[in-house]
């Protein structure tokens, strides 16, 4: 049997290595967008400070986009490292949209993040406007094949399972494509990152304008960020990826958990604000609800219900006792007696072979699994609900603070008065990590509530694995978190150096840095 | 559209052209890189070494990642066989690819020595490290791994980090870092005029003498020392990938079976062996026009097309042979995915790849100059 060491080494390098990643891809995913509405404001009026916008937040996005591509390449590597029983085992499916991704999104996106950045004086203006903004469109059609995969692992469908092959082969490729669970992801996702590159816009120029230089550029930039911000994460609350959870097995999973919701109740289900979920009791203490609330988020409706995590759980143990049957025939379709009648039986079966590898955890055989341990796979068969619960709530919470502040930007904006509210601009300011936690948690929540599955309802995550030592991930676990963090620092050290410095950075000689030598030479110094 | 055989050998030439596009693409950058400490002497110097690929580094090393994610889709075991079992191995790829980025993007950001210099090393050793230990890499699937799958297909490798150093796994990493270094000489010699070109050229009529040696070399030991593998029952072209039914055996020199078969191949390990020594001629004419200068990098990229088809070949059909139970190798007949997810993925390729070298080539041609210092000096603030 697969150690759990070796398991829960192998998840925590997974969670390490990506939700470091994902600090610097949603900056990307909305930076390129606001470049790119910077830059057509200068081609279109001409104005030369809408070009140095266009430049200094694109220098800023520079230092975010090159950790981002460096730690990317891991994401690359680590399903075929670390999860190669899972590489094995769904990559006719989940490969697709990788390679895709490859060839449709990152070569654009790679390709004229370089004009971007270098061919500023070798392109004309509309070849370069052109370059950033297929390079924004790169970006985005990233983020899709991403969540196309991702939305599979999630609700697997246009797909099944081959004896032969011992693996999941790919059916309908519309299917995946327009799995619903993948299309609310991605606007969800993708607006999410919108969210983080307006906030991370909006905060410096609040501190330039807090430190009262650089106006009327700091202005511009706080408008542009304010208009976009307000329309994304109004996108993010409204078509949240709340709808996305009646769509599958495994989400409605997710959806009790997220609510701590233990027992079904009559619809519509209250939202429960608050509490203290108990696993072992399998009730949420201390609950503070709000009437009807979850089954209108939820449902959309007034009549459906929301099945709790108790009913759920009990469904699951007959699929788990097929899923043994399915098993039994499988190794004997392994074994070369595939007769018709044991493929009948297989195929009758099936599709809970995934509920009978649940049991692998306790026995190899699957098929001599006791009674204790058949209920102890009834357990596992949902997630631990206080992380995510928890999680949930600061992602929400996080949503909401930054949907009051974008209102409130966008209208102290809108009547000049934005200066003037030096409070707002502290708000804003110290409200820079918001859509970082918003977006970690936001993940932490799709990706540990998908749990015990890699693959819902058909590869569980404990033996998607590598058949590797424990020690060999412990070591590269060890190795990633000090480069990553050496990384970190370098990265920080660079963002915080520009950010600081403001468009003075640009060496144009129009901006407070290089109009006031004598107070600035300590920045000034050691800069280009 | 074309039947499922045919899917499987169109797909064993794609990923073959797409390893060959990253080879010629970002092997090129990976060789500027390796090169940096030899042919600059100065920090401006560097910059524009550095700046001949500066627009160019992060699209090329698209192909590392599109050849990566198309061994995924479609050689799914290879590519979770490959990868877990050379678990060291590709962590220190990896490790050693996070510095390129960071360090063509954050080298040029603060105006220290130290810092800059720092940063080249790094960049030296993200550009050598790669090629080392995918041509390391390749010796061992030249000599089979040690690999075999259970029942359920779970893959279980036996060898170690250190055990993949062999005489002749090292000597196939210096053919690798070799093409690497060969090739973006001759991109300098292009791309950039006096000293910094004088300096390729002279270290490219080096390496290209070194690389036809250790080709010609481990030519010899896979004839003399290394045993080929060969299946000897027959293969279902059209079945299945079922990667364990089938019997397979070693052989001395059956490596060269293909050449021998087929006697017209030998023109791919000839051409991989004269082409170098033509591109050395190139490179020692003193006063370079312009097509000598075109020529020498066509022939570096000829190099790097034949010496990796030339392993290929070699191989076929061949992917990943095991050398603890050689019946489970891996074929590009049985270790593939589905008819549909080939049919899809080829597809796509044929649509994409037409429209990626078509704006690549723009973006080439639009950044095409002679980087020189005097340019360099001229944007100091916004080169690399």
């Amino acid at each position: 049997m697969i150690s759990e060491a070796l398991v829960e080494l192998s998840r925590w390098q997974f969670a390490v290595t990506a939700l470091f990643h994902f600090l610097f891809v949603p900056l990307t995913i909305g930076l390129t967008w606001i470049l790119f509405i910077m830059e057509a404001v200068y081609v279109m009026t001409g104005r030369e400070i809408y070009r140095d916008m266009t430049k200094f937040w694109g220098k800023l996005f520079g230092i975010n986009f090159a950790i981002g591509v460096a730690t990317g390449l891991t994401m690359e590597f680590e399903f075929g490292t670390n999860w190669s029983y899972y590489s094995h085992y769904v990559g006719d499916v989940f490969g697709a949209p990788l390679a895709i991704e490859g060839l449709m999104a990152f070569f654009l996106e790679s390709t004229f993040v370089g004009m971007f950045f270098l061919g500023w004086d070798r392109l004309s203006k509309r070849q370069h406007l052109m370059g950033t903004f297929l390079m924004a469109l790169g970006t985005n059609f990233s983020a899709l094949w991403i969540l196309i995969a991702n939305g599979w692992m999630q609700n697997p469908v246009g797909s099944e399972f081959n004896y032969m092959t011992m693996r999941m082969e790919l059916v309908s490729f519309s299917e995946i494509i327009f799995n619903p669970v993948a299309q609310v992801k991605f606007i969800h996702t993708v607006a999410g990152g919108y969210v983080a590159g307006s906030m991370f816009v909006l905060s410096i120029s609040s501190y330039y304008l807090l430190k009262g230089r650089d106006i009327a550029f700091a202005k511009r930039s706080f408008s542009v960020a304010a208009g976009f911000g307000l329309a994304a994460i109004f996108s993010v609350i409204l078509l949240g990826d709340e709808s996305g959870y009646e769509v599958g097995e495994v989400q409605r999973v997710k959806l009790a958990a997220i609510e701590a919701e233990y027992h079904t109740e009559p619809a519509p289900a209250a939202f429960t604000l608050i509490g203290i979920p108990d696993d072992e009791a399998m009730e949420t203490h201390y609950a503070v609800k709000i009437p009807y609330a979850l089954g209108l988020i939820a449902t959309r409706s007034l009549d459906e219900q929301v099945t709790g995590l108790r009913d759920l759980q009990k469904a699951h143990e007959p699929r788990i006792r097929n899923g043994m049957i399915a098993y039994k025939y499988l190794v004997k379709l392994r074994n070369g007696e595939d007769t018709p009648e044991n493929i009948a039986k297989f195929n009758e079966t099936k599709h809970d072979l995934g509920y009978g590898l649940l049991l692998k955890r306790y026995t190899d055989k699957v098929v001599d699994a006791t009674e204790a341990q058949i209920q102890m796979a009834v357990k596992d068969s949902t997630p631990p609900v206080a992380p995510v619960f928890w999680a949930f709530r600061m992602m929400v919470a996080s949503g909401f603070i930054m949907l009051l502040l974008f209102c409130l930007a966008f209208y102290f904006n809108a009547r000049r008065q934005i200066e003037q509210k030096r409070w707002l601009l502290k708000s804003i300011f110290y409200a820079l990590p918001l859509p970082w936690i918003a977006i970690e948690t936001g993940w932490f929540v799709a990706e540990f509530g998908r749990q015990p599955w890699a693959i819902s309802e058909v590869l569980p995550t404990f033996l998607s694995t590598s058949s590797l030592a424990a020690s060999d991930v412990l070591f590269s676990l060890v190795a990633f978190i000090i480069v990553y963090s050496i990384l970190f620092v370098i990265e920080m050290y660079l963002m915080i150096k520009f950010a600081r410095l403001g468009p003075s950075a640009l060496h144009t000689g129009r901006y407070h840095f290089e109009q006031a030598p004598e107070l600035t030479s300590g920045l000034r110094s050691q800069n280009s | 559209m074309f039947d499922y055989e045919t899917l499987k050998f169109l797909w064993w030439c794609l990923i073959g052209f797409l390893f060959i596009g990253f080879a010629i693409t970002d092997g090129m950058d990976m060789g500027v890189g390796g090169l940096l400490p030899f042919v600059a002497k100065r920090d401006v110097e560097s910059r524009v070494v550095i700046n001949t690929v500066g627009a160019h580094w992060d699209g090329n090393q698209v192909w590392f990642i599109t050849a990566g994610a198309s061994l995924f889709a479609a050689w799914p075991l290879v590519y979770a066989t490959a990868f877990s079992g050379f678990y060291f191995a590709m962590m220190l790829t990896l490790f050693s690819l996070f510095l390129r980025p960071l360090a063509f993007d954050y080298r040029s950001k603060i105006d220290s020595l130290k810092w800059r210099t720092n940063w080249d090393k790094a960049l030296f050793v993200g550009s050598m490290v790669p090629p080392l230990v995918f041509g390391v890499a390749f010796g061992n699937l030249l000599q089979g791994v040690p690999f075999s799958f259970d029942s359920l297909m779970r893959v279980t490798y036996t060898g170690s980090f250190f055990a993949l150093f062999t005489p002749f796994t090292l000597l196939t990493g210096v053919v690798s870092v070799c093409m690497m270094l060969l090739h973006g000489s001759t991109w300098l010699v292009m791309r950039t005029d006096a000293d910094v070109a004088q300096r390729s050229a002279n270290i490219g009529r080096v390496i290209s003498v070194v690389l036809t040696l250790a080709f010609a070399l481990a030519g010899v030991m896979v004839w003399q020392s290394i045993d080929g593998y060969l299946v000897i029952s027959t293969i279902d072209t059209m079945g299945q990938a079922q990667p364990t039914i089938k019997e397979v055996t070693t052989a001395s020199g059956a490596w060269l079976d293909n050449y021998k078969e087929t006697p017209l191949l030998w023109l791919v390990p000839a051409v991989g062996v004269a082409t170098p020594v033509f591109v050395a001629f190139l490179l020692s004419i003193k006063s370079k026009s312009t097509p000598v200068k075109v020529f020498a990098f066509i022939g570096s990229s000829f190099t790097i097309i034949s010496i990796i088809l030339t392993a290929g070949i070699a191989m076929f059909p061949f992917v990943l042979p095991s050398s603890s139970q050689p019946n489970h190798s891996l074929l590009m007949w049985d270790t593939v995915s589905s008819e549909g997810t080939l049919g899809l993925m080829l597809t796509v390729v044929a649509v994409f790849i037409p429209i990626i070298i078509g704006y690549t080539l723009w973006c080439y041609k639009k950044m095409w100059r002679t980087v020189t210092v005097a340019e360099i000096e001229q944007n100091n603030h916004t080169a690399y």
